[in-house]
């Protein structure tokens, strides 16, 4: 699969939207050249607006140009927006419900060499506990984009996490995103795999090697951390009886939390989470730091054959 | 009492006399006491420190439209300091954006007169603040986006000086004065105390002048109970170009009730019935 970068789409998606709407203004904390908003800085500087080294400072601001009617997007490293700035977004953005989107890059492991101060593996956690956030997750730039100009134009705050690494494309042009839908990538019978950021083509690589060994497996795709996709996830648990969670990022409070929720609720089976343990990161490169946590199709692999002799 | 008919407010620098707006706040102290004493909740020393301030904002200075909040030509008023909201519900009653009776809602689980300001619940909140340090961030974010629009409102924020131990605070000073936010106006409501006691003892913010003269901006220093002191700073901050204007305002906790004036115990105490009586009738209420 041909890799593709996740925020240089961002920053060329932003440009069209500058491009069809004045009302597009972006905010970045002194990463403009990592996110990819300088592309947009380039276009139109009028309307961009470096603060620095001030997160918080940023968030708030980015509330109070919505209330003039803008629509900001706001980016810096994952860890920072969501993580800094946390307050700001949940009482300046968040509790007055305001038309701010925050769009993260370097999320996850896969930030590499810079370590585990700069790996965001509580963002998605961070951004889905606060009332009127949505949180989606996409997996290649295609994804990115649709996300992106889907965003753009549905009022209220969203917080979209993005990557450094490149990652396989996945979708082509026919791709839709849908606020609060999943997608079945693969149909099977005897596990869903709930996946969304990289671990979605994992999840595929994954699916091949198990049908090999006469394992047959379902594989949703699931962008949209929250609101999630209950039905889907009901609707495939009740075929297969047993889930496998998989996500760059903390098993703790992220997608696999989110769907452990559904499930406990809907329709209780057998559920294994793949994602980073309660521990931080380390240096190393982002492949290679996926391949050592145990993110890959091998752990995949590992949690599908956990999951399945645990079915009754 | 002294009421004004909604288009008043439509034009800035109205005719209005210190001995009216001295009348009006002391309405509003009243006010400030009867609903933290009902609610038996929130934070009446503030609130009285600021009062003539956002008075005179409301009565003298700003552009605005009770009979339509969202007003497009409105200046913006920015309460960062949001524990003090008595004050400003007070006020947005008595200007006419709702009822004088709604004031009876405060801090109750039936009314819409939260806590800390809901711009979702009330009309005339600009911006839910509450947490400190974040309202004037809020108001940086106005001032831009009003440039972009070419518009010439103007944009009121009031912080606290506890608040300004907030490092937030310095973050948007410093992007406030970058920006070149002439149309930004903040009132520092300088009283001198915070929970814990004397903000000098606490976390001293001193030189607060110096700081913020060397953030870029244009320092005004005046004593905020007097009338023609603030009102004479606001004009002075029309003027200003390519900077925005910091107005030093030395306060009083408290003011107007002498056992309250000056005392950290009532920054967030409801009087109680006997006091608040007492209170009111040093506030000229016959009780």
């Amino acid at each position: 699969m041909k890799k593709v970068s996740l925020r240089d789409t961002y920053g060329d998606t932003l440009v069209e939207l500058g491009k069809e709407d004045e009302r597009i203004v972006v905010l970045d904390a002194d990463l403009s050249g990592s996110t990819k908003t300088a592309k947009f800085a380039k276009v139109f500087p009028e309307r961009f607006f470096d603060f620095g080294i001030a997160e918080i400072d940023m968030m708030n601001a980015a509330a109070g140009l919505a209330t003039t009617g803008k629509i900001p997007f706001v980016s810096t490293f994952a860890i920072f927006g969501t993580g800094r700035a946390w307050e700001a977004v949940r009482q300046t953005i968040c509790y007055p419900n305001l038309n701010v989107k925050i769009v993260c890059t370097h999320g996850g492991i896969t930030v590499g060499e810079d370590g585990a101060t700069h790996q965001a593996l509580e963002d998605v956690a961070n951004m889905r506990n606060i009332p009127n956030m949505r949180v989606i997750v996409p997996a290649d730039d295609i994804e990115t984009r649709e996300v992106i100009r889907k965003i753009a134009y549905t009022d209220g705050p969203f917080y979209v996490r993005l990557s450094r690494e490149k990652f396989p494309r996945i979708f082509d042009e026919s791709y839709r995103f849908e606020i609060g839908k999943g997608h079945v990538l693969r149909e099977g019978e005897d596990v869903t795999v709930i996946a969304n950021s990289v671990m979605t083509s994992f999840a595929l690589l994954a699916a091949e090697n198990l049908e090999k060994e006469g394992i047959s497996v379902e594989v949703i795709h699931m962008p949209s951390v929250k609101p999630i996709d209950t039905e889907l996830i009901a609707k495939s648990a009740s075929k297969t009886k047993a889930v496998v969670t998989a996500e760059e990022h903390s098993i703790i409070g992220g997608l696999g939390s989110a769907v452990a929720e559904v499930l406990v609720e809907n329709f209780p089976v057998p559920m294994e989470r793949l994602g980073t343990p309660d521990v931080f990161g380390r240096s190393g490169k982002g492949w290679e730091l996926l391949h050592y946590f145990g993110l890959d199709e091998k752990g995949i692999a590992e949690k599908v054959k956990k999951v399945i002799a645990r079915k009754r | 009492m002294v009421r004004f008919e909604p288009s008043f407010f439509l034009e800035r620098n109205r005719e209005i006399d210190e001995v009216t707006l001295r009348a009006i706040a002391r309405e509003v102290r009243k006010d400030i006491l009867k609903m933290t004493s009902e609610a038996q909740s929130g934070h009446p020393g503030g609130a009285m420190s600021a009062a003539d301030i956002i008075v005179t904002l409301y009565y003298y200075k700003m552009r605005h439209n009770p009979e339509n909040p969202k007003w497009e030509k409105r200046d913006r008023f920015v309460l960062s300091k949001g524990h003090v909201c008595p004050a400003l519900y007070s006020v947005l009653a008595r200007t006419g954006y709702f009822p004088l009776e709604k004031l009876h809602e405060f801090r109750k689980l039936d009314g819409d007169l939260q806590g800390h300001p809901d711009m979702k619940k009330t009309p005339g909140i600009e911006i839910s603040t509450g947490s400190l340090g974040h309202g004037i961030g809020a108001a940086v974010g106005m001032a831009l986006g009003l440039k972009l629009d070419k518009s010439d409102s103007r944009v009121y924020c009031m912080i606290g000086d506890g608040e300004a131990q907030e490092g937030s605070v310095w973050e948007a000073s410093m992007a406030a004065s970058h920006y070149n936010l002439d149309n930004l106006v903040v009132i520092l409501d300088n009283n001198n105390l915070q929970i814990d006691g004397p903000v000098d003892e606490v976390m001293s913010i001193y030189p607060a002048v110096e700081k913020w003269k060397a953030f870029g901006w244009h320092v005004i220093e005046i004593n905020g109970h007097d009338f023609k002191e603030i009102k004479a700073a606001l004009d002075e901050a029309d003027t200003v170009k390519f900077k925005p204007t910091m107005i030093v305002a030395k306060t009083v906790k408290g003011k107007g009730v002498s056992f309250m004036e000056n005392r950290a115990e009532w920054h967030g105490k409801a009087l109680p019935p006997d006091l608040l009586k007492e209170a009111l009738k040093e506030l000229g209420e016959i009780v």
